[in-house]
């Protein structure tokens, strides 16, 4: 019996020094194997293969044409798609802005709640919107924002407001557009700030009240510093969905009027997919994902300063 | 003095109270005007001011909506092409995650940071290159390309990861002694503690590819092989703004599995949504 113990500590033992000793290598692979095929063919070598096919001219049908730095030459002098990469950045931090202040906002009020039911009960009402597809959203969006026979312009009609151009003029289609794109992801930000303002220690925030710190007082010096870790995460995931806008835009506004809500995303479809320029699509992909890479590279950079870890 | 600080509480109480009631009002007044709308007959539908709450309800626009638009064939392709994705990732992911937590092999931390790496990469930015591979596969206007080219995931992978890192070895150890093999030690001891986890990846799974649209734009051409929001897009072009009733039961009818589900395994979404947080 003594001898079995010491054998298996001997091999417990061994197995951390030696893992591959062990045998347990095939397994290892064997294990990623699927996840390694997929993640390589569907995403790894995609993103390889991105850059690459930025220095092609394609068509998809004839042979890929080297040109070089041409698409990004051509890219710095397209008014329109400059014009895109403008757009979607105003919507993408109006959206995360909102998103975070109105997400922290409402977070801290369902939390001053004192019974359970009446929290799930908004927490239910502020999540049911992320269930419904942006496509579905933007289909009785559309409706509800529409010129003439819309309900919002109705009820403003009866406060004597004449008929709002929600969708169809220019500056109000981004507004519109961003406030349905608040309207729908805000609970994302919420739920996230619920659960971190759950973990904010009761000690502190009794001998905060005990110190005569009022309710605003409280919320800035104390829980919005103890949650910035969640805020950055928040600000980081909600920023990097931002850039990419697509669906809203594409369905409710087609990118209008004129180019109004034409966002990076809607560009690189037009290009690549409409006009089959697949070199040139993957351009503007690649100069997309370095913007992305850039603003969260800034976004910890701030928060070097910013963000307060436990 | 403390009676005025009582009173300003309460006040505070109160109008965080009438905030949130306004804010709920928001969030859930479109979703019930889509509801009440699509039960309105097709030519009252545009009549303002709407009809909060269904009197006489009219549902015929939930049959009408069948035979106007193949939606049964929509709603089976999403069910299809969800459901393959949900079990695939939940296969792949639980396996390479737990491969990477708990088995030594070489190359492992070289490989779980290339993984690591495609994270930060959104599927947008390499839509392209995808759309040529499923086209070389000859899957290009299937339902299978959306499948396929969903079926392995870094996130879902760093997911079931960090879930079996918290999980002892000693168990498993313990298992090997008694003479089992690596993978039912794995399939009978670790894969079943990994529940939670499973179900969080599957529902945030079930949810995202549900409704997506923007893959199912660029890969399906003919109408037959649409998912239900590519379809109900399509539906609002063909019918015009002529019977908005029609269309809002088709997007009834979209949302509503994602609501049951919800109720029924809510607290899975949250774990979803925080399990990238906390880290």
């Amino acid at each position: 019996m003594a001898v079995v113990t010491a054998e298996v500590r001997n091999t417990v033992v061994k197995r951390h020094r030696h893992p591959a000793a062990h045998g347990e290598a095939p397994f290892g692979f064997a294990m990623i194997a699927l996840s390694v095929l997929f993640v390589a063919v569907f995403t790894a070598i995609p993103i390889v293969a991105s850059l690459g096919l930025s220095f092609f001219s394609w068509d998809v049908i004839s042979t890929p044409e080297f040109v070089g730095l041409e698409n990004y030459q051509r890219l710095l002098h397209d008014g329109p798609v400059l014009k895109s990469f403008g757009v979607t950045l105003g919507m993408a931090v109006a959206i995360v802005v909102l998103q975070l202040v109105l997400g922290l906002g409402l977070a801290v009020l369902v939390n001053q709640r004192r019974l359970i039911w009446v929290r799930t009960a908004f927490r239910t009402a502020f999540y049911l919107p992320l269930l419904a597809s942006t496509a579905a959203v933007s289909i009785f969006m559309g409706y509800l924002f529409d010129y003439k026979f819309g309900v919002v312009n109705y009820y403003l009609g009866l406060l004597g407001i004449p008929n709002v151009p929600w969708l169809t003029s220019g500056f109000a289609a981004a507004t519109t557009i961003v406030l349905i794109a608040v309207w729908q992801q805000v609970g994302f930000t919420f739920v996230l700030f619920v659960a971190s303002l759950m973990s904010v220690p009761t000690d502190v925030l009794e001998a905060a009240q005990i110190d005569g710190a009022g309710p605003l007082r409280t919320l800035f010096r104390i829980k919005v510093p103890l949650i910035s870790p969640t805020i950055l995460f928040a600000a980081v995931v909600a920023l990097i969905n931002a850039m990419q806008l697509f669906d809203q835009p594409y369905i409710m506004t087609k990118g209008g009027p004129g180019s109004a809500t034409t966002t990076v995303t809607i560009s690189m479809y037009q290009k690549g997919f409409q006009n089959l320029q697949f070199g040139y699509g993957s351009a503007i992909a690649i100069v997309l994902l370095a913007a992305i890479l850039v603003i969260t590279g800034l976004q910890f950079l701030a928060a070097r300063k910013l963000v307060f870890y436990r | 003095m403390i009676r005025s600080t009582g009173t300003l509480a309460r006040i505070g109480r109160v109008t965080g109270l009438v905030v949130l009631v306004i804010a709920a009002m928001v969030a859930l007044g479109p979703l019930l005007w889509t509801v009440t709308t699509s039960l309105r007959t097709p030519a009252e539908a545009f009549g303002n001011p709407p009809q909060w709450i269904p009197l006489h309800p009219d549902f015929s626009n939930y049959s009408a909506v069948f035979d106007r638009i193949p939606i049964g064939r929509f709603f089976l392709n999403s069910v299809i092409v969800t459901g393959l994705i949900v079990v695939g990732q939940t296969i792949t992911c639980t396996l390479s995650g737990y491969a990477f937590a708990m088995v030594s092999f070489p190359g492992r931390s070289v490989i779980f940071g290339i993984f690591l790496a495609t994270m930060m990469v959104p599927l947008q930015t390499i839509i392209i290159p995808v759309f040529v591979i499923i086209r070389y596969l000859g899957l290009s206007d299937s339902p299978l390309s959306l499948v396929v080219s969903a079926l392995g995931s870094a996130f879902g992978t760093f997911l079931m990861r960090q879930y079996f890192l918290q999980m002892p070895k000693e168990l498993g150890e313990a298992a090997r002694i008694d003479g089992a093999g690596h993978f039912h030690t794995f399939l009978l001891i670790y894969a079943k503690m990994a529940a939670p986890a499973i179900a969080t990846l599957a529902i945030l799974n079930f949810s995202g590819f549900w409704a997506e649209f923007y893959r199912p734009l660029i890969f399906l051409q003919s109408q037959e092989n649409f998912t239900l929001p590519l379809g109900l897009v399509g539906l609002q072009g063909n019918l015009g703004t002529g019977s908005i009733s029609v269309v809002l039961a088709g997007v009834v009818l979209a949302i509503l599995p994602s609501v049951v589900l919800f109720i029924i395994a809510q607290r899975y979404f949250i774990a979803g949504i925080t399990a990238g947080a906390s880290r």
